[in-house]
């Protein structure tokens, strides 16, 4: 297991969110977590990624406890985009992708070869090269989410922690993103724990699924035994279809409305 | 330190280091006019002589014991407000920002009056060390505040706006106390007015180290600010200590303001604008921002304090309405001519 | 937020029951603390003949409260409430809760004209002469304050008004005022200085009803004005792409949001100076006892009139017989108290 929540009790102020949550991610999966609004995605993926400290429990990274090592040090195996990030304006997307380098400078080695090669690849990966001197919030929405993943990048962890990164985007810029997630993977093994919203994109570019309601893991394992007809009416209270994607042969989830 | 980043960049580092030069530069002629004008002008040669191998002379003794202390702490006050002032909107991301912000100004003002009241203080050295005091206290109490049941450090709107609340607090007891004192209110409105005049070579030690702590405080803040300004979350991704940056900007901050603030009164207004200037050519990289904010304050400073000598003979018109007349109508225009940069 | 929809003959508003209960508990509140102001004076009274000899005219003090202490108490109540809910409408224009008339110009144009016209008559008759004081120095302030208002949105306004930019020019000129002010302070006698620093920390010594009635009359024009706008100030709270597609006509709303807010503090000023603090610290406290996310205007204006009016009270009596001006105690009255919902509401966070 490379990243571990052994019965962790997640919550803002008294108000407690997940209580008594186990949850293991294997080395080289792409694991996606889903589940109906506020059922407390969100804040599991900060606290694997320790942005969320747990009022109980503990989250282990490599088998070590995370809360025992050092901020920077975690910043050098892991990194965890947060849910639509914000940026001052007028900050170019090679300064923002530059700014993924923090973990491995000191004041005294502000900028090393490793930190140049490293912004350059992640612009390159992203296909962000010929946009590197652009303002970001000159990007379109796309862009913008594949900048914020470039520093993601730079910050050459080999686990990745991503939250929701398909918000605002429309279909065809969520499949870009997805695709470039998935070519991480594919290309040196990264870990990759992402929350979705979209079911059926899930489906197709998850090794594993996690649902969750209320707080609790309700199902995990390959998107086939997750997402069947009673488990979709268990976690969302919704009926629906489940059918064979005809693309990716994933399971396609089908919402059964009362209107047509 | 500065000159090592962004190699990714050639072009925006040309540009960068090339406006470093050119403010340099700015720095340097505002010093060189400090020096030679005045009551009276002092030709650039005999400036050097004074310098280098003084005789007595009048320039002499006009330059070494009036002009090199004056100019020196402009330069020092100049570089210290100007810093302070990009510390503070950095960290609270707040353009109404001051480095007074945090209680440091209205601190030292309350103390420094106090200290005439109830203990009879009458030197120029001993209202310093009392304003020094009374703004590291009022800074210590308002981040003290801030923190009061928070984990992870204070957020800039709780830090902020306890700072306005303990500015406002001591600034009303301060009002209290001069309203009732005719001869600290006499010291409290030059004070208030600001200036860096007659201030003599002893203010000048007395108030170096404390800059200088504050401005290494604020080099080792630089990075750790441009990662909170992509927010909380991803700062802390990036590895950053919160709790620890925060304290450091505010211990930075306070050093830099209390120390300038006691020496040559409230001109902190310099450290409201200054950065919004610095801002236009650095961008938002605090390791740009810092350095030209610093080096446009303590040229501002000088510029504005050498028009004031010269502008209403034989008197001197204080560097804080120079400042306000000319600085003011200036970043105005900025802001009017060009789409601001925001925080 | 526990909130119902009243509905009466095809109106409807949305009743919100915390603000109701902040805007009652705090009219009761004011009242009480304008009774206890009334008391103090060369007659003293008790709290019950404040009330019984304000309604019976043929008592003998009744003179006293209706020409002396009744303005005053008023005064005090109405320019907190014009001063708070000025702030609480640039609070949300510029969504900056460190924003406050100062950044209109309003208060620190007023400020300057005034101590220009202390130093000034100061140096010609050697003291400041009873008509300055009483006719002059609200004249002065109100051209002053609207001066410094009209420069800032004439520097602001290009193309529309946006808020970063209004806060922006706002810096620049206050801080021209300020220093100007300082300055002029450094140049007459000790004595004016003294004299002018009362009038621009705010005082409501010897306030008449020739003070009051600006005030009440702004108030009651603007704040059903500024009511009906709420509407637009709670769309402005977004961000400006957002606002313009909520339909908002964004550049009329805030010039006339603004308009207003220029107008209370501006007539509020010349009655009683620029009294300190109150338009900062109110729409901040109300929001918090309110809880809700942006200024609420009423509340706050209550906020503002009860944080005045006990100002007052304390400014009276603390060193009696030395009476402080009121704006040196504001700020030590809601100072605390805005740190103390500060703390409080950070730990029920955490």
């Amino acid at each position: 297991m490379r990243l571990q929540a052994v019965d962790v009790k997640l919550g803002y102020g008294d108000r407690v969110i997940v209580d008594g949550l186990d949850l293991g991610v294997e080395a080289g999966t792409v694991t996606t977590i889903i589940g109906p609004n506020g059922c407390g995605k969100s804040t599991l993926l900060r606290a694997l990624g320790r942005l969320l400290k747990p009022s109980g429990g503990e989250v282990l990274l490599d088998g070590k406890k995370i809360s025992t090592i050092a901020t920077k040090e975690v910043a050098r195996i892991l990194t965890v985009l947060p849910q639509s990030p914000s940026a001052p304006e007028g900050l170019t997307v090679a300064d923002l992708v530059a700014r993924g380098r923090h973990p491995h400078q000191t004041w005294y080695r502000q900028w090393s070869s490793d930190d140049e090669k490293a912004v350059g690849v992640a612009l390159n990966m992203t296909g962000l090269s010929d946009l590197a001197e652009r303002p970001l919030d000159e990007l379109s929405g796309g862009q913008r989410q594949r900048a914020w993943i470039s520093m993601a990048l730079a910050q050459g962890t080999d686990l990745l922690l991503l939250d929701e990164p398909t918000t605002f985007l429309d279909l065809a810029h969520q499949v870009e993103v997805l695709e470039l997630v998935r070519d991480l993977h594919a290309q040196a093994g990264r870990t990759i724990v992402m929350v979705l919203h979209d079911l059926n994109l899930a489906a197709r570019y998850a090794d594993r699924l996690v649902a969750m309601r209320d707080g609790s893991v309700v199902a995990a394992g390959t998107p086939h035994e997750v997402l069947t007809e009673d488990l979709i009416r268990e976690v969302f209270d919704l009926d629906s279809k489940v059918i064979t994607d005809p693309v990716a042969g994933t399971p396609l989830v089908v919402p059964i409305g009362s209107h047509r | 330190m500065v000159a090592t980043t962004a190699v990714k960049l050639p072009q925006l580092r040309h540009r960068r280091l090339t406006w470093l030069i050119g403010l340099t530069g700015v720095l340097v002629l505002a010093i060189v006019l400090s020096i030679t004008i005045g009551a009276k002008a002092v030709p650039l040669t005999d400036a050097w002589h004074a310098l280098t191998s003084p005789t007595g002379t009048e320039s002499d003794i006009i330059i070494r014991s009036l002009r090199l202390p004056r100019t020196a702490l402009g330069i020092l006050a100049g570089i210290a407000l100007g810093v302070a002032g990009a510390l503070m909107q950095g960290h609270t991301r707040n353009p109404l920002a001051d480095p007074g912000l945090l209680g440091v100004t209205q601190g030292a003002a309350f103390a420094m009056v106090a200290s005439i009241i109830f203990l009879g203080t009458t030197s120029l050295l001993g209202f310093i060390w009392f304003g020094l005091a009374g703004a590291l206290v009022a800074s210590v109490g308002v981040f003290a505040l801030g923190m009061v049941g928070g984990r992870g450090g204070p957020t800039p709107v709780t830090l902020a706006l306890a700072g306005t609340a303990v500015s406002a607090f001591l600034y009303a007891l301060t009002s209290a106390m001069v309203l009732l004192d005719e001869q600290a209110m006499d010291v409290f409105r030059f004070w208030q007015s600001g200036s860096i005049a007659a201030r003599g070579t002893e203010v000048i030690w007395q108030v170096l180290p404390f800059i200088a702590a504050g401005l290494l405080l604020a080099l080792l803040n630089a990075s750790g600010l441009n990662a909170l300004s992509l927010g909380e979350d991803v700062a802390r991704n990036l590895g950053q200590n919160i709790a620890l940056t925060r304290a450091v900007g505010v211990a930075s901050v306070t050093l830099l303001t209390g120390a300038a603030v006691a020496a040559c009164g409230s001109l902190s207004f310099i450290g409201l604008i200054v950065p919004h200037l610095a801002r236009r050519v650095s961008g938002t990289d605090h390791r740009w921002l810092l350095p030209y904010s610093g080096l446009i304050g303590a040229a501002l400073l000088l510029l504005g304090d050498v028009i004031g000598r010269v502008v209403a003979p034989p008197g001197e018109l204080e560097v804080g309405v120079v400042l306000a007349l000319l600085g003011a109508p200036f970043f105005v225009a900025l802001v009017r001519r060009r789409k601001p940069v925001r925080l | 937020m526990t909130s119902y929809a009243l509905r009466i003959a095809g109106l409807s508003w949305q009743v919100r029951l915390r603000g109701l209960a902040v805007t009652f508990g705090g009219l009761v509140l004011l009242v009480l603390l304008m009774a206890l102001n009334m008391r103090i004076g060369d007659l003293p009274m008790t709290v019950g003949e404040v009330f019984t000899d304000t309604f019976d005219a043929s008592s003998p003090a009744h003179f006293v409260i209706m020409e002396l202490r009744l303005p005053r108490a008023l005064t005090g109540a109405l320019v907190g409430a014009a001063l708070a809910l000025s702030g609480a409408i640039i609070q949300s224009i510029a969504r900056n809760p460190l924003a406050s008339p100062e950044i209109l110009g309003v208060t620190t144009g007023a400020s300057v004209t005034v101590v220009a016209g202390v130093v000034v008559s100061g140096g010609v008759h050697g003291g400041v002469s009873g008509l300055l004081s009483s006719v002059g120095m609200p004249a002065l302030a109100l051209l002053g304050g609207l001066l410094g208002a009209v420069i800032v949105y004439g520097l602001a306004w290009r193309r529309g008004l946006d808020g970063y930019r209004l806060v922006l020019v706002g810096i620049g000129v206050a801080a021209v005022f300020t220093n100007v002010k300082y300055w002029l302070m450094t140049v007459g006698d000790v004595n004016d200085t003294a004299q002018a620093m009362v009038w621009i920390s705010g005082s409501l010594h010897g306030r008449g009803w020739e003070h009051v009635i600006p005030v009440a009359l702004a108030l009651a024009v603007l704040i059903p004005l500024t009511l009906l706008g709420t509407r637009s100030l709670n769309a402005l709270r977004f961000s400006d792409d957002t606002v313009t597609a909520l339909g908002v006509r964004m550049n009329l709303s805030r010039a006339l949001m603004i308009l207003a807010a220029v107008l209370l503090a501006a007539v509020a000023t010349a009655s009683a100076g620029p009294v300190a603090f109150v338009a900062l610290a109110s729409p901040q406290i109300a929001l918090r006892l309110i809880r809700s996310a942006q200024p609420p205007l009423l509340s706050s204006a209550i906020v503002g009139a009860v944080l005045t009016a006990g100002a007052d009270l304390l400014a009276r009596t603390a060193f009696s017989p030395i009476e402080l001006p009121v704006g040196v105690v504001t700020a030590v009255l809601g100072a605390p108290y805005l740190i103390y919902l500060l703390t409080r509401i950070r730990k029920g966070r955490t």
